[in-house]
């Protein structure tokens, strides 16, 4: 093995290794799927790509009774939730952490339930939302809002508490106010940490977004799969699935690269 | 570092502030004074008549003026881990008149940030009374800037922004200032620039001003601290071992600016170091903090007291570090106020019974 501590790699060897077990693994499916269908044609745990392609059509083409591409009817609904769901954390993370991370009478009124509360399985707090809320949209809101919340305002607690205190009392001798203070100096400086705690949120977000989904709605990513189960459709389920990573992926990518272009002196560390 | 063409000019210009003020009539910052005891310090600096009606320590007859800084019967102590509490500081009195420089030195953890602190006013007495300028120090505020060893520089800030950051807060709201932009842009925001890129010429820092502080020497970071804090105008620049981390080299040439910007701005400056040369060299008075005391039954004293408070002999020149006098100061602070085997009881100097309050 090299060195722990190595020169980094150049970008195309990374993108070249980073595809090489994707690769491997494409191959090897599509290996065993030829296999099971030579020995039963009527396999359908895992259909062939021509299957695959086929499934791909079906759910990339426009409904016969309703007109609707399905794909892009549940990517919006999906997105759309995960939206409005994510935002409401966020905000309400971002609220609550760096108060109680710079006022030490919040922290030490709202830190004891916020680390309890981050200990409760979100999950659990399903049946609740659902029976308080119903079972419309603003119950998945809800979830996935009090899902990634906590987790998220511990993060920020520490992110805002970090901040050295000789940095505050310099705010003050430069004559910045109290809410100056949290707007120019501390908010800025923890901003580009909190992109990166959101973005370690995208995937908790997307299992209770999957979650709430696949127990009540009329359309939506996780609605689509939980539906096509039925019929054991694995051909519309794997190209889901595929969809699903590639968002995530791509809303990761999308953060990385915000926090770059607002921050780019966060990346300016050492010499 | 400095070149010695650099460190020439500087100390002709340092020189020639004194000189000026010495016209002014205002206590020139060179004053090769004898080396006194603490209490008689004001009136070995510049013949004050308050010496010969026996004034208290700092006193000073210009007119009702209140000194600077003042802090009276200050103790200070802090919760211990085990119970109980721990005494800092032990009745310290201090007045300082405008436009001292008064070095800070001590043993390490005696409190001379603890008192750094109460002076800046983010953190309050246990006992006493801390003032600025008459009013009672509540809070940091703009007239006392400060330089920390570190973390003085926003690092989401590049170099100028963090110069003008104070500038900036001044006055506009935010929302005046985003509808008005364009014209804001070119008036204040304009005139704030010029202002900022001029603190970072006099640190010699232009070149390096959209740079962000993380892209910076340590040296460098101390620079833009300080043309950070003195943009402001402060009444006093605080100084909490700003020069602690830095090389000699580098460090002699921020002891010259510091120096120059004191002999130039007419400030009044409050320098902690733990360097004893560096307190010598700079201040032109000398407080020495020490919790190497005894009472006068020879118990031992608890918190640190004020042992010695002296003016610093002064020179324009660097040489001044190798002359018998500098020396012969720093080895009595080193007895007086380092050495743990060497207790002075109380009595020997402490003239602060004497203090009004
Ligand atoms: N917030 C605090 N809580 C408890 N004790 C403290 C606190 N701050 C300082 N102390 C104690 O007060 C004493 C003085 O600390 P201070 O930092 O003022 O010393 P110092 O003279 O600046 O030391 P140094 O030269 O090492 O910087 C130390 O014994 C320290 O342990
Ligand atoms: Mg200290």
């Amino acid at each position: 093995m090299s060195r722990i501590v190595g020169s980094p790699l150049p970008r195309s060897t990374r993108l070249l290794l980073g595809a090489v077990p994707i690769a491997i693994l494409v191959i090897v499916y599509g290996a065993l799927s030829y296999q099971r269908h030579l020995e039963n044609p009527m396999d359908r745990l895992m259909p062939t790509v021509e299957q695959l392609w086929r499934g791909l059509g079906e759910i990339t083409t426009a409904d016969r009774r309703s007109g609707e591409v399905w794909l892009w009817v549940d990517t919006r609904a999906s997105l759309v939730r995960l939206a409005k769901g994510m935002g409401a954390g966020v905000g309400l993370a971002i609220v609550l952490g760096v108060l109680t991370g710079i006022f030490s009478t919040l922290r030490a009124l709202f830190l004891p339930l916020v680390t309890a509360l981050a200990k409760v399985p979100p999950l659990a707090l399903l049946p609740i939302v659902f029976i308080f809320l119903g079972v419309d949209e603003s119950s998945k809101i809800v979830l996935i809002a009090l899902g990634i919340a906590p987790t998220l305002t511990s993060d920020i607690v520490l992110a805002a508490a970090g901040v050295p205190r000789e940095m505050v009392v310099k705010g003050y001798t430069l004559g910045a106010t109290t809410s100056e203070v949290v707007a120019k100096v501390i908010l800025p400086q923890i901003m580009p940490r909190i992109l990166d705690s959101i973005r370690l949120t995208i995937g908790p977000a997307w299992i209770f977004l999957i979650a709430a989904e696949a127990i009540s709605a009329e359309s939506g990513l996780g609605y689509r799969i939980y539906v096509v189960q039925r019929q054991l459709a694995m051909n519309i389920i794997l190209p889901y699935v595929v969809w699903i990573a590639i968002l995530g992926v791509a809303m990761d990518l999308g953060l990385q690269a915000l926090s770059r272009w607002l921050y780019p002196w966060a990346a300016t560390k050492g010499h | 570092m400095a070149d010695e063409d650099a460190k020439r000019r500087i100390e002709e210009r340092i020189a020639e502030a004194a000189r000026a003020a010495a016209r002014d009539g205002k206590r020139a910052p060179i004053a090769v004074d004898p080396v006194v005891r603490a209490g008689s310090v004001e009136a070995a600096g510049d013949g004050d008549p308050a010496t010969a009606t026996g004034a208290p320590p700092g006193a000073r007859s210009d007119g009702g003026v209140p000194p600077i800084l003042e802090c009276t019967h200050v103790s200070h102590r802090y919760p211990r881990q085990t119970g109980g509490f721990q005494l800092v500081l032990n009745d310290i009195h201090l007045r300082v008149p405008q436009r001292e420089f008064i070095s800070v030195v001590g043993p390490s953890g005696c409190g001379k940030s603890t008192l750094l602190r109460l002076v800046l006013g983010s953190e309050l007495p246990w006992q006493g009374s801390v003032t600025a300028s008459g009013v009672a120090v509540d809070h940091p505020r703009r007239d006392r800037g400060i330089v920390f060893q570190r973390y003085s520089l926003f690092p989401h800030l590049t170099v100028l922004q963090n110069v003008i950051f104070g500038l900036e807060l001044d006055g506009t709201w935010l929302l005046q200032k985003w509808l008005t932009w364009p014209i804001y842009r070119r008036t204040h925001y304009r005139r704030q620039v010029e202002q900022g890129m001029a603190y970072l010429r006099t640190v010699k820092l232009d070149e390096h001003a959209n740079k962000y502080p993380q892209q910076l020497s340590g040296g460098m970071q101390q620079r833009v601290a300080i043309a950070q804090a003195l943009i402001m105008k402060p009444r006093i620049l605080l100084m909490d071992e700003p020069f602690g981390a830095l090389d000699p080299g580098t460090r002699e040439a921020l002891q010259l600016t510091i120096v120059e910007a004191f002999a130039e701005q007419g400030i009044t400056v409050f320098f902690v170091t733990h360097d004893l040369e560096e307190a010598v060299f700079v201040g032109n008075r000398l407080l020495v903090l020490s919790q190497f005391w005894t009472h006068d039954d020879g118990s031992s004293g608890e918190g640190a007291k004020v042992v010695l408070d002296v003016r610093c002999p002064k020179s324009t020149s660097v040489d001044v570090k190798a002359s018998s006098e500098f020396q012969e100061l720093i080895q009595r602070v080193r007895r007086d106020g380092f050495d743990p085997n060497h207790q002075q009881p109380v009595r020997t100097f402490d003239l602060s019974a004497a203090a009004p309050g």
